[in-house]
């Protein structure tokens, strides 16, 4: 028996109705790179409920570089979104060896705050070395989880320019800076870092240096402003106290808020699949094959312009097209 | 008629015992005593080290195994029944719970009529260890070290005999420490306890040299016993330096390197278990021979250890060792043999050399405290181990009758109706939760509820927590409530586990090679990346098992799921679902194993997951093997089991199987 696939619309139904083994089974379903499992995959992200994916919810994206303390900041914010009365899923992305293709999934093990509650899930990703940062799979697993969760968190390390991809996926993104440490600071006055809608230094246990990368957090955001308009607030946190968490959640749903009154947060997402979307296509067909859609910037256009469908149905209707463009070029020589 | 030989004064001889309950342990040390055992160490059962009643939900399958179970006075009144603890040095290996314990300790003598001032003895009490190796820790590491020096100050002030941390350098190599790592960490460690003993302000300037003075330490003795002479006298000269330079003590005496041994379980050896013996006492020799360099208390371990629990007989086997060193030889007539030897003083100085630079590394992330949260200590300790164990597997370390000279004839020592080992009466967790359901019953509740009150009050002002422990104990409070109330107030811990270390050079050869391809192929046929769940569950903290497994199954090219030591059941069961996984591994050394298999199983069940395949490694003997594969335990797994390729192929066939694929071999 290779596992047989479920029904797509069955599964749908169940995840939607926060069944926990319908979930677990729909994100293995996801994971799944056959064929006949993709297809199955497509149907399913098709039948998931499109109002809960466009516009219920909140997708939070959480980064930093390794040892920021992402991983209980993260188990802090469950507790505190949990005594909202929120339920809470967690994406954990953690690299994965280069040599083995192997992977130590740790993140649970830091995130272990959570026991036994059964309002909080949490599925680890490796990277799998293929596409840097993000796997192919998070933005799908995304989706499935929000179908099911209030919350929704994915947290990947992230430093430089690549691995801050989750920022594009997520309607909110909060970089964690590792106090003391510079770099943060220096890739975002290069702007070779995507500027995050929260930034938090966490460790304000440690006292000065987190304090003084805090003020120099403080400096720099001031030059830089998100380009829509969104003042981008720095904050301090420490896991290990639990101070400043209910802030740092409280902060999270400000920017939700603030998409929501400015009336993007439904354009947001349906950006995020466009990410997405021109992110894999590239990583599959590069620039060429992006010349033969017309561009990034006519795709997102584009795609912008009609309701957001299955990821997986949208990814096989324009991986059709390239090929189709290819084929056409190919019979021209 | 010769004149008498003037011998030295034998060490303290102990077994590290105690099961099932305090009546039964306390029949055993009297007999123990009687057979010229002449102080006791007290192994604890793993709810009693962790803070937990004998009816807590985690305590289940582990009460009375390892150790005794201790909720309260009435079970420490019968544990010294007829033992006057004004006589007695008592060693009691604690850690987490070690203030309450002492409290109950105190306490027991009190009723016994005997004053503080006449108790003798040790409390283990060295936590950090506990995040690197054995696992018991409860709170953070910072209330952590406060309860340590809050007993340091206490003792040294009101009972001045008392050893009140033995710094642990033992569980370090039992983690996969060598000789050096043991030296640094072990030192670095009592740097930490010290400068948080000064920095606490409870003694005065003048007073720190007490306290210098009853720092002791317990160290591990391996077979490489010529090394192990030079690394005890390495120990020496480093403490004395130390203490000099970093705090100043001036008294040659309170300078004094001391020590208590128990020598390796490490290499003890499941396969050819009578070796054991051999290896058990060159081992002592190492923490003998030098005199200046000698051990003040030994205690050794029974040569059936990695087969299960020993026997009355076991232990008596191991204290007769002792005895035959002290009395039948010639040993305690010299003076020390080692003084003025080139070669000793050479590998001496290169330990020195070795620890100081790892020392320095140490300090330069701020601290011991500071390197065990990062996560540093417990990597190397783990890469340590892992080239150990790597050079087992390649046989380029031999161990007798497991890696070379394995044929062996029938062994009459395990043939018996008992196989060679004990085992704890089932009945003694019901019958200690029924004792400890009597005891509630009749206390005072209104004393109880004041006393704890009162411990919380202390716990937050940051007085010192022994004179709030020690009323705590006569009032009747429990374990779990003790540890409970500063549960609630400090939080709790997870350690780091170390295992994000760099594969090394085996990952890159034939076999692994092979392997790896196979479970890339696999992965391929079922759809995606084969996953693997370790599990721990219950409280059992030895985790080198379970973190080899997790290095070894992502250098051959699996996922790892590893959420670290103590995981009920129900969150196993919880992390299998939510991380799709293909199989679980289940690790267990506290010999709980049955219970654990058949809780697991059951929350499988209720999470729609029973058909899961899961594999389980640990010190299980042969019947209880048939029994957990009769249960449906795919394979089980024990310390003779080196070939940890073998076992993965074993593993990636199992999923195989469960999804009906064809075997496949890897040469």
């Amino acid at each position: 028996m290779i596992t047989a696939l479920p029904d797509p619309a069955a599964l749908a139904a169940a995840v939607s109705g926060r069944d926990r083994l319908a979930l677990a089974q729909a994100l293995n379903l996801l994971d799944d790179r056959r064929s006949a499992a993709r297809q199955c995959a497509a149907a399913f992200l098709d039948a998931l409920p499109a109002e809960k994916l466009d516009g219920a919810g909140h997708l939070i994206g959480i980064t930093g570089p390794p040892g920021a303390g992402k991983s209980s900041l993260t188990a802090a914010l469950i507790q505190v979104w949990r005594r909202r009365g929120l339920k809470v899923a967690i994406l954990a992305v953690d690299p994965s060896s280069p040599i083995t293709g192997g992977a130590l999934l740790g993140d649970r093990l830091r995130m272990h705050a959570s026991g036994a509650d059964r309002e909080v899930f949490i599925r680890s990703l490796a990277c799998r070395g293929e596409f840097g940062g993000l796997s192919a799979e998070v933005w799908p697993m995304s989706l499935t989880m929000l179908a099911a969760f209030d919350i929704v968190l994915v947290e990947t390390v992230g430093v430089g320019q690549k691995e801050i991809d989750v920022s594009k996926m997520t309607d909110t993104t909060c970089f964690v800076a590792q106090p003391a440490s510079g770099d943060s600071i220096q890739f975002l006055k290069a702007g070779i870092m995507e500027i995050p809608h929260v930034i938090v230094v966490n460790k304000e246990d440690i006292g000065l240096a987190a304090r003084k990368t805090l003020s120099e957090l403080r400096i720099t955001l001031r030059r830089q402003m998100d380009p829509e308009g969104w003042q981008v607030p720095a904050l301090s946190a420490s896991a290990a106290l639990g101070s400043g968490i209910e802030a740092l959640a409280d902060a999270l749903q400000a920017h939700r808020d603030w998409l929501t009154a400015h009336g993007q947060f439904s354009a947001r997402r349906q950006r995020c699949q466009a990410e997405w979307l021109v992110k894999h296509l590239r990583e599959e067909f590069g620039r060429y094959g992006m010349n033969l859609l017309g561009g990034d910037e006519a795709l997102f256009a584009a795609l912008a312009e009609v309701p957001r469908r299955s990821p997986i149905v949208e990814y096989e209707t324009l991986r059709a097209r390239v090929l189709q463009g290819f084929q056409q070029q190919v019979r021209k020589l | 008629m010769t004149t008498p030989i003037k011998r030295d004064k034998p060490w303290l001889m102990r077994t590290y015992s105690g099961h099932s309950s305090a009546k039964a342990s306390n029949e055993l040390y009297r007999t123990n005593l009687s057979k010229g055992q002449t102080g006791l160490s007290v192994a604890f059962d793993l709810p009693t080290q962790t803070g937990y009643d004998a009816d807590h939900p985690l305590a289940r399958g582990e009460v009375g195994k390892v150790g005794v179970p201790i909720c309260n006075i009435g079970d420490m009144e019968a544990l010294f029944d007829q033992i006057p603890l004004g006589q007695m040095n008592t060693s009691m290996t604690i850690n987490a719970t070690a203030a309450w314990l002492l409290a109950l300790y105190v306490a027991t003598a009190e009723r016994q009529g005997a004053s503080p001032l006449q108790l003798q003895g040790t409390t283990q009490n060295d936590i950090l260890k506990e995040y690197l190796s054995r696992g018991t820790y409860i709170f953070p590491p910072t209330p952590s070290v406060r309860l340590t020096t809050d007993i340091i100050s206490y003792t040294v002030k009101n009972i001045p005999k008392w050893n009140p941390t033995n710094i642990c350098s033992y569980h370090l190599q039992e983690a996969g420490a060598t000789p050096t790592q043991e030296l640094a960490y072990a030192l670095s460690t009592a740097i930490a306890v010290l400068d948080a003993v000064r920095d606490s302000g409870q003694i005065s300037a003048d007073g720190f040299e007490q306290v210098v003075g009853r720092i002791s330490f317990f160290v591990n003795a391996g077979i490489r016993f010529i090394e192990e002479t030079c690394k005890m006298r390495a120990f020496g000269e480093m403490w004395d330096q130390m203490t000099q330079e970093r705090y100043g003590v001036q008294s040659e005496e309170m300078r004094r390197f001391r020590y208590g041994v128990q020598v390796n379980s490490l290499g003890l050896t499941e396969a050819q278990p009578e070796n054991n013996v051999q290896r058990i006492v060159l081992e002592m020799l190492g923490v003998s021979l030098s005199k200046n360099a000698r051990a003040r208390a030994i205690q050794l371990p029974a040569w059936n250890e990695a087969l299960g629990l020993p026997r009355p007989w076991d232990q008596q086997w191991a204290l007769r060792m002792q005895q035959v060193l002290v009395f039948e030889t010639d040993l305690l007539e010299y003076g020390d043999i080692f003084d003025g030897s080139p070669v000793i003083a050479a590998k001496v100085k290169a330990l020195v050399d070795g620890a100081a630079a790892e020392m320095a590394r140490v300090q330069e992330q701020g601290g011991m405290v500071q390197a065990i949260e990062a996560g540093y200590v417990k990597r190397q300790l783990v890469s340590s181990h892992t080239e150990r164990m790597r050079a087992i597997e390649r046989g380029d370390l031999r161990i007798v009758g497991l890696n070379c000279y394995k044929e062996t004839e029938e062994s009459p020592l395990t043939g018996g109706k008992d196989s060679g080992i004990m085992k704890v009466d089932p009945r003694a967790e019901r019958e200690q939760i029924e004792r400890l359901e009597a005891f509630r019953a009749k206390r005072n509740g209104t004393e109880v509820k004041a006393a704890l009150a009162n411990l919380a009050e202390t716990a937050r002002s940051g007085a010192n927590i022994m004179p709030a422990s020690i009323l705590c104990a006569h009032a009747g409070v429990t374990t779990g409530e003790w540890s409970q109330t500063l549960r609630d107030i400090f939080g709790e811990y997870r350690a780091p586990t170390g295992i994000d270390i760099p594969a090394n050079d085996d990952s890159r050869g034939v076999r692994a090679v092979a392997i790896r391809t196979q479970v890339t192929k696999t992965g391929v046929e079922l759809g995606r990346p084969l996953r693997l769940l370790i599990g721990k569950p219950g409280l059992d903290g030895h985790s080198n098992g379970a973190e080899q497994i997790a290095v070894k199954g992502r250098d051959v090219g699996f996922e790892i799921v590893y959420e670290g030591i103590r995981l009920t059941p129900e969150q196993i069961a919880k992390a299998a679902l939510e991380e799709g996984v293909h199989l679980i591994g289940l690790s267990v050394l506290s010999g709980s194993h049955i219970e654990m298999v058949e809780d697991v199983f059951d929350q499988l069940s209720k999470v729609g997951l029973r058909h899961m395949p899961v594999v389980i490694g640990g010190i299980i003997p042969e019947n209880d093997a048939r029994m957990l594969k009769d249960k449906g335990i795919a394979a089980v797994y024990t310390p003779k089991d080196i070939d940890m390729n073998g076992i993965m192929v074993d593993i990636l066939n199992l999923i195989r199987q469960a999804h009906d694929l064809e075997p496949v071999a890897v040469a």
